[in-house]
C-alpha cells in the first residue's frame, strides 16, 4: 500500500478493477483448457489485463508518469515485434524469455521497495525478499534455458561441485535476506547481495541442464516467477497480483510434475543430475548396423502400406517440416493408407510443442494420438516413419536398466512392420545415448533434412500416380 | 488486507489453478504453459506501482527496468498465445477441399 492512505472512491475503483481482472484471468486460463474455447480464453485474459494497466494509472499517490508511459509502450512496442515474426518452431525459448521478463520485474519491485526502505514492517519485508530471490533466480535461469533453445549455448556446461556451488549461493542470497529483514532500510547493501546471489543461483542451476530437459525448466521457472509475483502482491497489498501470481504457481507445478512424470524422473532428478553424465559408457552395447534407404524406396513402401504412423520430434521442428509432412500425408490417405500421429508427452523441447506444429501444418485432432492411445496401434501398422525423435523411440529404456533413460515411457515404434528413421545425420539423441532402434533388422536410415525429404517422399508417392 | 485475508486468497487461488489445469488435454499444454505465462504478466501493475512510488535515481532507473520487463512479460505472452491458439482454431475446421498446392 501506498505511505498515504488512498481516496475512498479512486481506491475503491482500482479494487473493483482488480477484483474483474482476476475474475477473467481465471475464466480466461479456463477456456484455454479447452480446445473449443481456448482462442476465447486468451482474449478474456487480456481483456483483464487492459483493465488492470489503465486502472493502475489512476493509483493514488504515483509520481513518474512519462517514465511509466516510456516504460510501458517500449516494453510493449518490443515484445510485440518480437512476439509477431518469431517462428512457430521458437515458441519454446520465446516463452522462456517473456517468462524471465515476468521475473526479472518481480525482482525489480522487490529491488524498489527494498532499497525505499519498505513501509510492510518485517512480514512485508519478508515477502518482498522472498519474491525478490524467487524472481532473480527465475530470470538469469530463463535466460540461459532461452540460450540454450536459441542455440546461442551449445553445450551444458558441467564442473565438479556444482551442487554445493548452488547451495552455497543460496545460502549467500538467504543470509542476506535474513540480514536485510533484520535491518530495514539499512544502505541497501543486504539488497544487492541477495539480488546478485541470487541471479548467480538462476546461473547455477541451469547451466549443468541438458536441452532435453528444457521443457521442465521452462514449465518450473513459469512457476516461479508466478509465485515471485504472488509475493510482490502480498508486499504491495495488491490482490489481482497475489491471485494472479498463485493462480500460474499451482497450475505450473502441476503442469511441472506431469512433465517430469511423462519422462519417468523427478524433478529433483532432473534439476540435480546431468542428464547422460556417466551414462555413455553404460548402455553403449548395441549391436548392428545402420542401413539406410533411398527416398523413393520409401516413397513406394508407404504408398502401399495399409497402415503408417508417423511419430514426429525435435528433427521436425528444427527443420520446420511439418507442411511438407502432412503435404505427405494427405496424398497417403488420399491412397486409402490410415495415416495416424503418435505423440510422446515430451517430444520437442515443450509438452504439447509437436502438437502446436501439426495444428499449424492443419492435421486434424483426430489423426493424433498420444502414448496410451496409440501405443497398441504399433503393432498393426505397417511402417512408422519417425521424423527427428530420437530418445522416445529409443527400446532401451524398456530393457537396459543402466541406460539413464531406463524405465522411461516410449512408443513403441519398433514393434511396426517396417520402420523408416528420418535423421540428419548418424549422431546420438539429445541425452547422447546410442539408439537401439536404428540398428533394428526392420528398420531403414533416411538420412537428410526433415524437409527435404519430405519433398521427395512427396515427389517419390506421386511418381506412382 | 489483513494478514490471514490475504493467506485464504492464496489458498484458494492456489487451489484455483491446480483444478483449472488438471483437466487439460496435453496437446493444449504449450499453449496453456504461454497463457500462464501472459497471466503472471500482471506484475506489469506492481512494477507501475513500484516506479510511481521511486524516488533516488537507483530505484527510478531499477523501477524503469521492472516497467519494461513486465510490460515486455505481458505483452510478449499475449501475441505468442495468441498466434498459438489461432491455429488451432483453423485445424478444427474439416479437411479442407482448396488444398491445390
Amino acid at each position: 500500500m501506498p505511505a498515504t492512505p488512498a481516496p475512498w472512491s479512486a481506491g475503491s475503483l482500482i479494487q473493483a478493477s482488480y477484483f474483474v481482472t482476476a475474475v477473467l484471468f481465471i475464466t480466461g486460463l479456463k477456456r484455454m483448457s479447452s480446445p473449443v474455447s481456448a482462442r476465447s480464453g486468451i482474449i478474456w485474459a487480456g481483456a483483464g489485463m487492459l483493465v488492470a494497466t489503465l486502472v493502475t494509472f489512476a493509483y493514488p499517490g504515483l509520481s513518474n508518469y512519462p517514465l511509466i508511459g516510456a516504460a510501458l509502450v517500449l516494453g510493449a512496442a518490443l515484445a510485440w515485434w518480437s512476439g509477431k515474426r518469431v517462428a512457430m518452431t521458437n515458441m519454446p525459448q520465446m516463452i522462456a524469455l517473456y517468462n524471465g521478463m515476468g521475473g526479472g520485474a518481480a525482482a525489480s519491485i522487490a529491488a524498489v521497495e527494498l532499497y525505499r526502505g519498505g513501509s510492510g514492517g518485517a512480514v512485508g519485508t519478508t515477502l518482498a525478499v522472498v519474491g525478490g530471490l524467487i524472481g532473480a533466480v527465475s530470470f538469469s535461469g530463463s535466460a540461459i534455458a532461452f540460450a540454450k533453445l536459441q542455440g546461442l549455448i551449445k553445450r551444458s556446461i558441467r564442473f565438479p561441485g556444482q551442487q554445493i556451488v548452488s547451495l552455497l549461493l543460496l545460502a549467500a542470497a538467504l543470509l542476506h535476506g535474513v540480514l536485510e529483514v533484520a535491518h530495514p532500510g539499512g544502505s541497501g547493501v543486504y539488497v544487492t547481495g541477495l539480488l546478485i546471489f541470487a541471479l548467480l543461483l538462476g546461473l547455477a542451476m541451469t547451466l549443468p541442464i541438458g536441452g532435453a530437459d528444457m521443457p521442465v525448466v521452462i514449465s518450473l521457472y513459469n512457476a516461479l516467477t508466478g509465485l515471485a509475483v504472488a509475493f510482490e502482491g502480498f508486499a504491495l497489498h495488491n490482490a489481482a497480483m497475489i491471485i494472479a501470481g498463485t493462480v500460474v504457481g499451482s497450475a505450473g507445478t502441476l503442469l511441472t510434475q506431469l512433465m517430469a512424470k511423462a519422462m519417468n524422473r523427478s524433478l529433483g532428478n532432473v534439476l540435480f543430475s546431468g542428464f547422460g553424465e556417466g551414462s555413455a559408457a553404460g548402455g553403449g552395447e548395441v549391436s548392428g548396423s545402420l542401413k539406410p534407404i533411398e527416398a523413393s524406396d520409401v516413397g513406394v513402401m508407404l504408398a502401399f502400406a495399409q497402415k503408417v504412423i508417423v511419430v514426429p520430434g525435435y528433427g521436425m521442428a528444427v527443420a520446420q517440416a511439418q507442411h511438407k509432412i502432412w503435404e505427405l500425408c494427405q496424398l497417403l490417405i488420399d491412397r486409402g493408407v490410415t495415416v495416424r500421429f503418435a505423440i510422446h508427452p515430451v517430444a520437442g523441447r515443450m509438452p504439447g510443442h509437436m502438437n502446436v506444429l501439426l495444428a499449424e501444418a492443419g492435421v486434424p485432432y483426430d489423426l493424433i494420438g498420444d502414448l496410451e492411445e496409440i501405443n497398441g496401434e504399433f503393432d498393426t501398422a505397417d511402417a512408422a516413419l519417425v521424423i527427428g525423435a530420437n530418445d522416445v523411440v529409443n527400446p532401451v529404456a524398456r530393457t537396459d536398466k543402466s541406460s539413464p533413460i531406463y524405465g522411461m515411457p516410449i512408443l513403441n515404434a519398433d514393434r511396426a512392420q517396417n520402420v523408416i528413421v528420418i535423421k540428419r545425420g548418424q549422431g546420438a539423441g539429445f541425452s547422447g545415448i546410442e539408439n537401439a532402434l536404428f540398428y533394428l533388422d526392420n528398420t531403414r536410415m533416411l538420412y537428410g533434412d526433415a524437409q527435404k525429404v519430405g519433398s521427395e517422399l512427396i515427389a517419390a508417392v506421386k511418381a506412382l500416380g | 488486507m489483513t494478514g490471514i485475508v490475504a493467506l485464504y486468497i492464496f489458498m484458494l487461488a492456489a487451489f484455483t489453478g491446480y483444478e483449472v489445469i488438471s483437466r487439460v488435454p496435453v496437446i493444449l499444454h504449450t499453449p496453456l504453459m504461454s497463457g500462464s505465462n501472459f497471466v503472471h504478466g500482471i506484475v506489469l501493475v506492481g512494477a507501475m506501482v513500484a516506479l510511481g512510488n521511486a524516488h533516488s535515481p537507483l530505484e527510478k532507473t531499477i523501477g524503469f527496468f521492472g516497467v519494461l520487463l513486465a510490460a515486455g512479460n505481458a505483452v510478449g505472452g499475449y501475441v505468442v498465445t495468441e498466434r498459438m491458439l489461432e491455429m488451432f482454431k483453423s485445424s478444427k475446421a474439416p479437411r479442407s477441399a482448396p488444398r491445390e498446392r
